[in-house]
């Protein structure tokens, strides 16, 4: 997540509360699990609605 | 070539002023790698010797001094690695010393600058050499005229003798805690504000105008001088073994003499303060690292040794060398509070969890500082300190909770009286650590204003000072005054960014 980006629309919490909460401030928290494959589509969505495209699902090593 | 420095001190040698001869007759010439240029300019930097000084700057275990404590070497090499991979286009890579020293405490930078400008921009000019640059900057503090003008001047004085081989600018970094942050100063160099940027890429990946950038602090640049006219095995003749050489430090507080030193790493605590003239009043802890550092209990003091990993291992840093004395009569939590209103002030506005969380973190520490007898406070301001950390684009709220969370260790006998009783008498007192005025425009004047109330009698007279031992070396602002450069003297700004302005 690109924190000087973010605005705190929301949306990537809405979409996906499994692995992002929200700070007092309504910024969000990004958890640093690596997203499990069943929410995979829900990160993907989370990314692409993000209104200031702050969000960035990545590749990691061995999957 | 002459002897090399035995003894400390080695970068604070000097007396100011000292011109590019006496320079190299006290140092020797600059030991250039690769083919020397002709005629004065050279097409390339001095083609042929990019690498060569690696090799010595990683034997001397150098690591950075600008707070980070990252090995020189290791950023060299990544720099070097990306130029000769032709990253970032043609032209090659870039250079940028970093004695901006936005850290309100920390005079050293300002010190060596003064004292041995010559040794940091040849510094400068080895290190472009070795990673195969063509261009450098030095960045300095954008309040500080007198200081931009004298090493405008030894870079012309350079250039004429033949002794520039690549052409080294100076610019101004507005005043700001965040400016002088690496990314900040790439973002400023490429013309935007002096903010912090999000990384990757970092600045060795993509730097100034695209290049890959080695981004250093003069201090770092200065050993790396020596180190390539003396070798490894001289430079780590002092220090430990794990941070080996000299470093400069800073003494600030409830001290005799504050100012800056040039000490052996692994020095005692108790004999750098002894140094500083001892402490002024009774020590009840001392923080060391400066705002991005840590507090440690003035009773572990005779067992801690000054060094990056001595200092972490005691709960404190090293950082860009700074030692604060706080006395008995000062109350911890209130002074951490001010130095926390300070950083909320000097966050550059970008990421929201810095933005929010540090206000909150000042006013709840202040909130128990001068009000207390509420045991939520302490509870909300820890959870306040797990939201800020690892949550911004830079390491400025990591640092402000680190901070933070060691004055809640440190202090927790207080904070649990506050919380219980109400504040101390102790808060009453001034605050001892100094804080720029906090955020209002004009807050470097003031903070040069504490600078020189805080050097009253130490000079360069003191230059002989062997408080401890034969390691200490002693610079103040008595030599910046012999050279018309009083801090005082500073322009009246409005705090008004300037950009960087091409010189020499």
């Amino acid at each position: 997540m690109n924190p000087i980006a973010c605005e705190a629309h929301g949306v990537c919490m809405e979409l996906l509360p499994e692995m992002i909460g929200g700070d007092p401030w309504g910024y969000p928290i990004v958890s640093d699990r690596p997203v499990p494959l069943s929410l995979l589509k829900l990160a993907r969505k989370a990314e692409a609605s993000c209104p200031m495209l702050a969000l960035l699902v990545e590749r990691t090593e061995g999957t | 070539m002459p002897v090399p420095p035995e003894k400390l001190p080695r970068l604070l040698a000097a007396t100011p002023p000292e011109g590019l001869a006496g320079h190299v007759a006290r140092y020797g010439p600059i030991p250039f790698r690769g083919r020397r240029q002709h005629g004065g300019r050279a097409r390339v930097g001095v083609p042929g010797g990019e690498g060569r000084l690696i090799d010595s700057v990683e034997r001397a275990g150098l690591a950075g001094r600008g707070g980070a404590e990252f090995p020189a070497a290791q950023k060299l090499r990544s720099v070097l690695d990306r130029s000769r991979k032709g990253l970032g286009g043609r032209g090659g890579a870039m250079v940028v010393a970093n004695g901006a020293e936005s850290e309100p405490i920390s005079m050293k930078d300002r010190a060596l600058l003064t004292v041995a400008p010559h040794l940091v921009l040849d510094g400068i000019s080895l290190a472009a050499e070795s990673v195969g640059a063509v261009e450098a900057f030095l960045c300095l503090n954008g309040d500080d005229e007198a200081l931009r003008r004298r090493l405008g001047d030894a870079v012309a004085e350079r250039q004429q003798a033949g002794a520039g081989p690549i052409p080294i600018r100076i610019a101004a970094v507005p005043p700001g805690y965040v400016s002088s942050e690496e990314s900040a100063l790439i973002h400023l160099l490429n013309g935007g504000p002096a903010l912090p940027t999000f990384v990757p890429p970092r600045p060795f990946q993509k730097g100034v105008r695209g290049r890959p950038t080695l981004v250093n602090n003069v201090e770092t640049l200065a050993h790396l001088a020596l180190i390539a006219r003396y070798g490894p095995g001289w430079f780590r003749a002092v220090g430990t073994q794990a941070a080996p050489g000299s470093a400069l430090i800073t003494v600030a507080g409830a001290v005799n003499r504050p100012g800056v030193q040039e000490i052996a790493l692994g020095t005692g605590l108790r004999e750098v303060l002894a140094a500083a003239g001892g402490p002024a009043e009774p020590p009840q802890a001392i923080l060391a690292g400066g705002y991005f550092g840590g507090w440690l209990p003035a009773s572990d003091v005779p067992q801690i040794r000054v060094s990056g990993p001595d200092l972490r291992a005691a709960g404190g840093r090293l950082g860009a060398g700074i030692l604060v004395a706080l006395p008995e009569s000062a109350c911890g939590i209130a002074e951490t509070a001010r130095v926390a209103r300070y950083l909320a002030s000097q966050t550059a506005g970008q990421c929201g969890p810095c933005v929010n969380g540090l206000p909150a973190i000042a006013e709840a520490l202040e909130h128990i500082a001068w009000r207390g007898r509420d045991a939520r406070a302490q509870h909300w301001l820890g959870q306040l300190l797990g939201l800020v950390e690892g949550r911004g684009a830079c390491h400025f709220p990591d640092g402000a909770a680190r901070f933070v969370a060691s004055a809640l260790d440190v202090f927790a006998a207080d904070v649990r009286q506050h919380l219980h009783s109400g504040p101390c008498h102790r808060v009453t007192r001034r605050g001892v650590i100094p804080v720029p005025g906090a955020g209002r425009p004009g807050a470097r004047q003031e903070k040069a204003g504490q600078r020189v109330a805080g050097q009253r009698g130490n000079g360069l007279r003191e230059s002989g000072l062997r408080g401890a031992g034969q390691d200490v070396s002693w610079v103040g602002r008595q030599a910046e005054r012999q050279l018309g450069g009083a801090p005082g003297a500073a322009r009246p700004g409005k705090g008004v960014p300037r950009w960087p302005t091409a010189s020499g």
